[in-house]
């Protein structure tokens, strides 16, 4: 037995600690190291809550409409004043939460799952595999995204599910390409190479030491893409895609306000744009958030 | 130019052209692949059995898919998009009027958008957590969180209703005005070739509004990878060998640092114009700007195909185009494109 | 009067842990016609020496105290204005990574004419020809073509040329140079340092070398200082320094440090001894069974990767009818491993040898050849079943940067156990981690480690989490991929000794590839050395050392710079 002295540390510990709750203290210490993380965090929760429980939360029905009362500017009644045909704008609000959050999640979770396997296997097999993917990115990127959605919600029907994919489609570029750079990197890291050896076969490198190891580049894309596909999402019910009245969304809300908002009756329009905009600006700061938390380098 | 560089140049150039076949692939699969009976689509809402079945002639849609397309790339060549449902004129025709308002409004836009970002993303990486830098990383925070239709409307109502500061948003010109000798289709440039300088002022006025909104998000990548590449080149080694070798600082900066920089925010530009291209629909609406983006919003309220159609194929041209431009001034300005790595 | 005289000099750093001292009271001194080198390992503080007398600290970094007194001004106290003159024109300095100091999307010849602009040396007409005539001085050959070129488009040793043309195209007084031959082959580092300790005398310059290499430092230097941990702890001229060193790290960095005459043991000083009875290193129970035969074993790549322009490259050769480019990585080798034996691939880099050992691990395919292994023919086995095969926990390899061949995410246990679950059989959590510690004892890592990610570990402790994870398996045949190279020396003389102990309890081969002869010499029987892909000689290690016969190892030979003593 080789007694060659051991490295300088040598405080005795008992070795085998669970790492069940280091997840958690992890999360803590992220969240609170950083005051704008702990915000955005925060900001996300709140928006969370809101969509799960809007319907309960909104003082009116966002539907019911009292011509009578149309057009009211903000007051203690209406906190954010009436529309054109008397509903409460606030309560539209808070509905309009679940129906947008709902849209971009089941977007970028589709083209993340889609764009990140293909990006993957473009980058570890590369060969025809990465010019197959290549083409179908290349394809999508060379329309103006926004353009594009709108000729697939044209071609495919006017329908919510329909705004969906054309977001999902239009994203898919952005996680292939990112997953595709990330798994091309540490193809032939030692790490790798070594699980190789050690018997892995080429699936399970994958799955297990190349895309943990992607991962976080991959998280903060979700996060800024959120932000983007809530932005997408938004813009084509403005152009009069997808949703339709009398449903909440801040879309159309915003559409149906910029009408009066040059006549002064400025609430129709700005809360639901203001809503809009504190979403995508959490979104985008969760990005730094959520990279620190998959990251081991951060970690205590 | 060097014969090499002039290769390269070339090969861009053909690199574009799978692109090129891959929209217009696209475009028909688009209208064709609609479920239904496309020719019901194109005939219109208030068809009747008959004229449907006229339109499927006149537009070949009886015949089998690969001959269909045969004919519309056919078509494409000549310049024939189509006729519009709402104008009744040639698809072609229609946009080719409308495009010089979205171009000028875009060019605008560019102008505005790089005129700002790019010296406030130098001025912050220089001067670290001074003041600019925190206005910088404020702007590069809150603006990609901007809805570009809300931002229309919004200082709309602060710049038209409340300050009354801009003009209302009924569109390029004020109706007293008459617009310019069309020579470039921009009126601003326009009024000023033929020296209608209360033209241009009219002009120019309801344009500043459209592009400010249209510009301020693609100003936060732009700022913000100008600040990040400036960052990154000035804490690199060959700075430090620079300033070793005793370079004046603005040899440094402007010669060694932004040259250097400047390269991937040329490639930013690429996802920037993808985005103004798309975005020009938003805020033609909000302003009443009469470009192809209002176009394409009343053909697909009236469910006109081959206007939507004849869109998509154009926005998608125009991208290549702004790319291969991107792409050719790249590798003009980096020596080290076409290497094999 | 001294040129360069540091007094007291101490630098702190402003991190996220708080503030970090640099360097502490460092003094030193340098007269006009010396070179001095400053020696010391990774975090001694000896390039954060020359930064602070440039002036030239990240933002983070602050000068507390001293002086650093040039020709007896105080560069430390000066406005920065006046310091930027003196910068390039008085005292330059050179860095390692040639290829990234320099401007990439800049002309060499311009870069020059820069810094000679800058200090007025020349201006209008004058500046190409004393652009052209730098050049000349630092002996590059086809000047005038040269000074149109992109650094993408010379070599690393060419690079580092135009760096030091640069530097001393003003002609300054003192010379700074921080590890300038890192990452450039054995032959080229040769005649760099050459070049720069020629021009110095011939100017009568004044120059600082920072290395962590002794063996450098004693060849070109006429005084040392070592610094340990941010302070000086022993100086002297170069003769008396080692005969007589002064500090016990000095000993320890002297003994650490191979040379053609060290034994391996020698590497360790006093207090490092192990139990194992102090044996010559190479020598070892060969037998004369062979383990491994490799047979005329060819590797070619197609020229040209994925990238968009291939497409259209592939479209026209196709209508060109002419064959793909090919590059012939190796070239058609053979050679045989008895079992027990320790061989050394030598070569400089680009020479096949990380290739060959890649092949032979199974982790790409071979183009022609064979690889015959315990007597099967493990080269028809494609690289992505070998995984399975019987034989793949047999053979193992050890990689060079212990950083980048360490999964992040995983700790050491894990990084260990993989193999164990994979291949060894092991299938509960309890038995992995009585048999992850016992391998983890074999190699001098204390168990309390074992939980750590690599970021939480030194360099050393990595190197060996790398090490038990190649032997957890018992392999036969265990490739080294130029293990120690990102080591620090006395770091490699411990994790040398080390391979050696447990060659001898495990009766492993080893095939260690490297481009450092004499660390291969204490380690290996006998030693391969290969040149753009072929053999070009082999035989026992102490003979190809002392009596090499092809010209090319003869130079590889004669690069390894001597030790003054």
């Amino acid at each position: 037995m080789s007694t060659l002295p051991p490295t300088k540390d040598t405080t005795p510990t008992g070795g085998r600690q669970r790492s069940a709750k280091v997840f958690w203290s992890q999360f803590v210490y992220i969240a609170t190291g950083n005051p704008v993380t702990l915000i955005a965090f925060s900001l996300f929760l709140m928006i969370v809550i809101i969509a799960i429980f809007g319907p309960v939360l909104a003082p009116y029905d966002p539907l019911a409409s009292n011509a009578s009362n149309a057009l009211q500017p903000p007051s203690w009644d209406h906190w954010f004043g009436t529309d054109n045909v008397g509903r409460d704008v606030f309560s539209r609000v808070l509905v309009a939460t679940r129906l947008d959050l709902l849209i971009s999640i089941t977007a970028v979770a589709i083209s993340f799952v889609v764009g990140g396997f293909l990006g993957m296997l473009a980058g570890y097999y590369g060969g025809w595999w990465d010019r197959l993917v290549g083409r179908m990115v290349d394809t999508i990127m060379a329309f103006p995204l926004f353009v594009l959605a709108m000729g697939i919600v044209a071609a495919a029907g006017n329908t919510v599910e329909n705004i969906v994919y054309a977001t999902a489609i239009i994203n898919v570029p952005f996680y292939a390409r990112v997953a595709r750079a990330e798994v091309n990197v540490r193809r032939n890291a030692g790490y790798v190479l070594a699980a190789k050896l050690a018997g892995n076969s080429d699936i399970r490198v994958m799955a297990l030491h190349v895309f943990p190891n992607a991962l976080p580049p991959m998280m903060v894309q979700v996060s800024l893409n959120m932000g983007w596909a809530i932005l997408n999402a938004a813009g084509l019910s403005f152009i009069g895609l997808g949703v339709q009245p009398p449903t909440a969304e801040w879309g159309i809300m915003v559409a149906e306000g910029a009408n009066y908002i040059v006549s002064g009756e400025w609430w129709m329009a700005i809360f639901p744009g203001a809503a809009l905009m504190l979403a995508v600006f959490t979104f985008n700061l969760m990005g730094d958030g959520l990279r620190d938390l998959v990251d081991p380098q951060r970690r205590t | 130019m060097s014969g090499s560089r002039l290769a390269i140049v070339g090969h861009r150039l053909l690199q574009a052209v799978p692109s090129i076949i891959g929209i217009i692939v696209v475009t028909f699969l688009l209208t064709r692949a609609l479920p239904g009976d496309p020719a019901a689509y194109f005939a219109g809402p208030a068809a009747n059995e008959e004229s449907i079945a006229q339109i499927r002639a006149q537009l070949g849609l009886d015949k089998s898919l690969p001959e269909q397309f045969w004919v519309y790339v056919v078509d494409l060549v000549d310049g024939d998009l189509g006729t519009s449902l709402t104008t009744g004129q040639e698809v072609t025709d229609d946009i080719l009027r409308r495009l010089p308002a979205s171009l000028e409004l875009t060019l605008a836009a560019l102008i505005f958008s790089i005129g700002v970002a790019l010296p406030l993303g130098i001025m912050a990486a220089l001067r670290e957590n001074s003041w600019i830098d925190h206005l910088c990383r404020v702007v590069v925070t809150a603006g990609v969180s901007l809805p570009t239709f809300f931002t229309g409307l919004f200082l709309l109502y602060i710049f038209y209703y409340l300050l009354g500061l801009a003009p209302a948003p009924l569109g390029r010109l004020n109706i007293l005005y008459l617009s310019p000798e069309p020579v470039t289709g921009l009126y601003t440039i326009d009024a000023l070739i033929a020296g209608d300088f209360d033209t241009f002022w009219a002009s120019f006025t309801q344009l500043i509004l459209p592009s400010i909104t249209l510009g301020l998000f693609s100003l936060a990548p732009i700022a913000r990878m100008t600040r990040a590449a400036m960052l990154q080149v000035l804490g690199g080694e060959f700075v430090r060998t620079a300033r070793a070798a005793g370079l004046s600082r603005r040899t440094v900066v402007i010669t060694y640092a932004l040259r250097n920089a400047i390269l991937p925010v040329i490639t930013t530009l690429g996802m920037v114009f993808s985005f103004m291209l798309g975005a020009n629909v938003l805020v033609e609406k909000v302003f009443a700007w009469p470009g192809i983006g209002s176009y394409a919003i009343e053909a697909l309220i009236a469910s006109d195909y081959a206007a939507v159609q004849g869109f998509v194929l154009t926005m998608a041209i125009l991208f290549v185009i702004l790319n291969l431009f991107i792409d050719i001034i790249y590798t003009l300005v980096d020596p080290r494109v076409g290497i094999d790595s | 009067m001294p040129l360069l005289d540091v007094r007291d000099l101490t630098v702190e750093f402003a991190t996220r842990n708080g503030i970090v001292r640099a360097i502490d009271s460092v003094s030193l001194s340098v007269k006009k016609g010396e070179i001095l080198g400053v020696v010391g390992e990774s975090g001694s503080g000896k390039s954060v020496t020359s930064y602070a007398v440039m002036r030239i600290l990240d933002r983070a970094g602050n000068i507390l105290e001293g002086e650093t007194l040039y020709s007896g001004m105080d560069l430390a106290h000066m406005p920065e204005a006046e310091v930027a003159e003196l910068r390039g024109r008085e005292i330059s300095m050179i860095f390692q990574n040639p290829r990234t100091a320099l401007n990439p999307i800049r002309k060499v010849g311009h870069q020059i004419e820069d810094v000679l602009h800058a200090h007025a040396r020349a201006a209008g007409a004058n500046l190409k020809m004393a652009a052209v005539d730098a050049l000349k001085q630092v002996r590059i050959a086809d000047p005038e073509q040269r000074y149109h070129s992109y650094p993408f488009e010379l070599s690393g040793g060419m690079c580092q040329r135009i760096v030091i043309a640069i530097a001393l195209a003003c002609r300054p007084q003192l010379l700074i140079a921080d590890e300038p031959t890192t990452g450039l082959d054995v032959t080229t580092q040769k005649a760099i340092m050459d070049l720069v300790v020629d021009l110095a005398r011939e100017r009568n310059m004044g120059a600082l070398l920072i290395t962590h290499d002794l063996g450098l430092a004693s060849a070109y230097c006429d005084r040392i200082v070592v610094m340990q941990d941010g302070k000086i702890v022993d100086q002297g001229a170069t003769d008396t320094l080692f005969a007589n060193p002064g500090h016990p790290y000095t000993e320890r960095l002297i003994r650490a440090t191979p040379r053609p005459d060290s034994l391996l043991r020698d590497l360790l000083t006093d207090r490092e001894e192990t139990t194992t009875p102090a044996t010559p290193a190479p020598a070892t129970q060969a037998s004369p069974e062979v383990l491994l035969e490799v047979k005329n074993l060819v590797k070619t790549y197609p020229v040209g990767s994925s990238s968009p322009l291939s497409f259209m490259d592939s479209v026209r050769r196709k209508i060109a009818r002419t064959p793909a480019e090919t590059f012939r990585a190796v070239g058609g080798i053979s050679f045989s491993v008895g079992a027990g034996e320790s061989i050394g691939l030598v070569g400089e880099s680009g020479c096949g040898k990380s290739t060959t050992s890649s092949m032979i691990s199974r982790l790409i395919d071979k183009t022609e050849g064979e690889i015959i292994f315990d007597g099967v023919d493990i080269g028809a086995v494609p690289a992505k079943d070998f995984a399975r095969h019987e034989l793949r926990p047999a053979i193992q390899m050890v990689f060079q940067d212990p950083t980048e061949s360490l999964n992040p995410r995983f700790t050491a246990f894990q990084s260990i156990s993989d193999p164990m679950r994979r291949l060894g059989g092991v299938t509960s959590t309890d038995e992995a981690w009585s048999r992850a510690e016992l391998v983890a004892k074999q190699v001098g890592l204390p168990a309390h480690l074992l939980t750590r990610f690599p970021h939480q570990l030194s360099g050393g402790q990595k190197a060996r989490v790398g090490i038990a994870r190649a032997i957890a398996l018992h392999p036969k045949l265990l490739i080294l991929d130029e293990p120690t190279s990102a080591l620090d020396v006395s770091v490699q003389a411990v994790v040398l000794n080390l391979l050696a102990d447990l060659r001898q309890e495990m009766s492993i081969s080893y095939i260690f590839v490297s481009h450092d002869l004499n660390v291969v010499r204490l380690l290996c029987d006998r030693v391969i050395v290969m040149n753009t892909g072929k053999v070009v000689e082999q035989g026992p290690a102490d003979q190809i050392l002392s009596n090499p016969q092809m010209d090319y190892t003869k130079s590889l030979v004669a690069a390894i710079p001597h030790f003054s003593s």
